[in-house]
């Protein structure tokens, strides 16, 4: 087992505006190997996007008030690291893909420009022009005719194709670590598809790390290496994907799979369980699933539930792991 | 050629407008209490007097027929004769539109000079101490007279300081711009504190876009971010404050060029209603309609060059 590449240790995140404070993360620990495709799954609102944008410090304008615990990624720690060293971190260290394809491109400028601005600013044009570099970028994401395409504004490209051309503008300098928050979740299914197989297609290329946030238990299972269950901002169970299919330990992840559809047809945010996930700025004591746990005792709502070992590389978060797994 | 075309097209578009602008204009005037004859003849006028001198003006006639001759005239590029300078319009208004054009113009520049830096720096520094003594500035500027406003400036820096000239409009292309720096400064004031708070609120909606965290993504430094996928997305809702501004500021001069004493067309509005000179009104009215949807014009083109989605069609 190689040593991981990106090592987040009891990272905790907190927002504070209008007299209330939201911890949208709240402890949660992960490691990213080299190479590997790591997934997170949680219903909306739990913190993936948080946890995304803290490895990346880009929080859209609305910065966290306290980021607490440590990111460690290639021996320094991104919590505490300072601005001014984060800015060459971006996009040559690590890099992220948006959501929403149709509002991540800027309206205003021309995708060649777009896509050459990282390359010159990290020095990575190899001898080439920008326009070639641009030119090359493009034919790797799959889009057609790319010399024609650099001159076009962003309002003349298909979703799928704006999310492949912010794919290109992420990977331009050959990041080590690629955060793709929900990459395909605003596309058609169709585009959804050929979306995955490129991310793919393109980790075999680079050899990258992916954070893979999705809601989709099946694209889950079609990509990633190891994943984690996220509930109210905690890791409820993180484990190798097989394992997970094959012995889901925590409550929570048992109920996203009974939502699961037995083909992987389209499917909606997921939303298996009776009830909603809490409100982060006053989360349930004890077990915070409790209130919607089907499993749930006395002790889960007093008690709070640590990460244990089910069997190596497997750990769960349920006060019950032992009698139900 | 794509912009003529599109300029054309729009001024042909707009003439139904600028019709429909004369027609209100020439009904206003007529609705008004007082007709220029008594207020030439005043007091000594007797009623003989003052038909006669209608007659003359061609003020007894209809009013159909009175506005007939007066489109017919402006189609033939001409705006008729005043009746109070007794001369021809086209002259009279030609002299006059230069300096308000040039008062406008350089006001405008002078806006978007302080615009520009002041609302990046308080959008980026939302909240600081450049922040509150922007808004205080402004907001100052904005709630005094103009008159006050150019008065104080006066005495301070042309009359204490002599920096500026007190009043006049000079000789010269160096001297007239010596002359209108002041009052231009004053009009480009309460212009800034309208487009100000409107480019900062934009600059910070666009602040909290996706591509904005795209390109920082990159890794660009936030000064690259700022001025190359900030500014120029948050531009377009203040060409509009800008626009709809300057068209009225090319009206609403009067006090500064009273103040100042500069030649312009604002002044000769006041003084041309108040004796009642219907032709001259009547043609400054087309004036200032025309500039209007010229700026109108200049707009959208400016749309076009900021936003690659709006095309010209
Ligand atoms: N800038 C912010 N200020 C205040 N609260 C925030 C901020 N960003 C996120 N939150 C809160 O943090 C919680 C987690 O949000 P997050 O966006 O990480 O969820 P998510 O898991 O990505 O959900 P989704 O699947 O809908 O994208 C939410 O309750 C959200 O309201
Ligand atoms: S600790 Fe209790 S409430 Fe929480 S998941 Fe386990 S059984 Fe359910
Ligand atoms: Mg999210």
């Amino acid at each position: 087992m190689s040593a991981p590449l990106l090592s987040v240790r009891d990272l905790k995140v907190t927002f504070a505006g209008r007299g209330r404070t939201v911890t949208a993360v709240d402890g949660v620990s992960f490691d990213i190997r080299p190479g590997e495709i790591f997934g997170l799954v949680g219903e909306s609102g739990c913190g993936k996007s948080v946890t995304c944008r803290s490895l990346i410090r880009l929080f859209g304008g609305a910065a966290p008030s306290r980021m607490e615990g440590s990111i460690t990624f290639e021996g320094r720690d991104l919590v505490t690291l300072r601005n001014s060293d984060f800015v060459d971190i971006r996009g040559s260290r690590i890099a992220m893909i948006f959501q929403d394809p149709m509002t991540a491109l800027n309206p205003t400028m021309r995708i060649g420009r777009q896509i050459q601005e990282g390359l010159i600013r990290h020095g990575r044009l190899a001898g080439r022009t920008p326009r070639q570099a641009a030119v090359d970028l493009l034919k790797s994401v799959g889009v057609t005719a790319p010399e024609r395409r650099l001159d076009a504004y962003p309002h003349a490209f298909s979703g799928g194709m704006r999310q492949r051309v912010l794919i290109a503008i992420a990977l331009a300098c050959r990041p080590k670590l690629l955060i793709a928050d929900e990459p395909t979740t605003a596309l058609d299914v169709t585009v959804q598809d050929q979306i995955l197989k490129l991310i793919l297609k393109l980790r075999a290329e680079t050899g990258m790390a992916v954070l893979f946030v999705t809601h989709d238990l099946g694209v889950v299972a079609q990509t990633c290496d190891r994943v984690a269950v996220m509930y109210a901002g905690r890791i409820a169970e993180t484990a190798d994907t097989a394992q997970l299919f094959a012995k889901p330990s925590h409550p929570y992840t048992r109920a996203l799979l009974g939502a699961l559809p037995a083909l992987h047809g389209k499917q909606d945010r997921l939303e298996p369980i009776g009830g909603a996930p809490p409100d982060l700025s006053a989360p349930p004591p004890g077990c915070r699933f409790h209130p919607r746990c089907r499993f749930a005792v006395g002790q889960c709502a007093r008690e709070e539930p640590p990460l244990l070992d089910v069997e190596p590389g497997h750990l769960s978060a349920c006060l019950r792991m032992k009698e139900i797994a | 050629m794509k912009i003529v075309f599109f300029c054309l097209s729009r001024i042909i578009q707009l003439l139904p407008v600028l019709l429909g602008i004369t027609v209100v204009a020439f009904l206003l005037l007529r609705v008004m209490p007082g007709d220029p004859a008594t207020l030439m003849l005043g007091s000594r006028g007797t009623p003989e007097d003052i038909a006669k001198l209608n007659e003359q003006l061609g003020l007894n006639q209809p009013l159909w027929h009175q506005y007939l001759r007066f489109i017919g005239d402006l189609v033939q590029g001409s705006f008729g004769r005043s009746i109070a300078y007794k001369a021809d319009i086209g002259p009279l208004i030609l002299e006059r539109l230069w300096p308000s054009l040039a008062l406008v113009g350089l006001s405008t520049i002078m806006a978007v000079v302080m615009t520009v830096p002041l609302a990046m720096l308080t959008a980026v520094r939302r909240g600081g101490v450049i922040d509150q003594i922007v808004r205080v500035v402004f907001v100052m500027a904005m709630s005094m007279p103009a008159f006050w406003l150019g008065v104080l400036l006066v005495l301070l820096l042309a009359i204490y300081v002599p920096l500026f000239p007190v009043s006049g409009y000079g000789e010269g292309f160096w001297d007239r711009l010596h002359h209108l720096i002041l009052p231009a400064f004053i009009i480009a004031l309460g212009t800034a504190a309208l487009t100000i708070r409107s480019l900062r609120s934009s600059i910070i909606a666009v602040l909290g876009a996706d591509y904005v965290d795209t390109a920082r993504a990159k890794g660009l430094v936030e000064r690259d971010v700022l001025w190359r996928h900030v500014f120029r997305n948050s531009l377009t809702s203040t060409i509009s404050v800008l626009a709809v501004h300057t068209s009225w500021v090319i009206g609403g001069t009067v006090v500064i060029e009273t103040v100042f004493g500069i030649p312009g067309l604002g002044s000769l509005l006041v003084s041309s209603i108040s004796a009642r000179d219907y032709p001259m009104v009547q043609a400054l009215t087309v004036t200032f309609a025309t500039l209007v949807v010229i700026i109108n014009l200049l707009t959208d083109l400016a749309y076009a060059l900021v936003d690659p989605r709006v095309t010209l069609s």
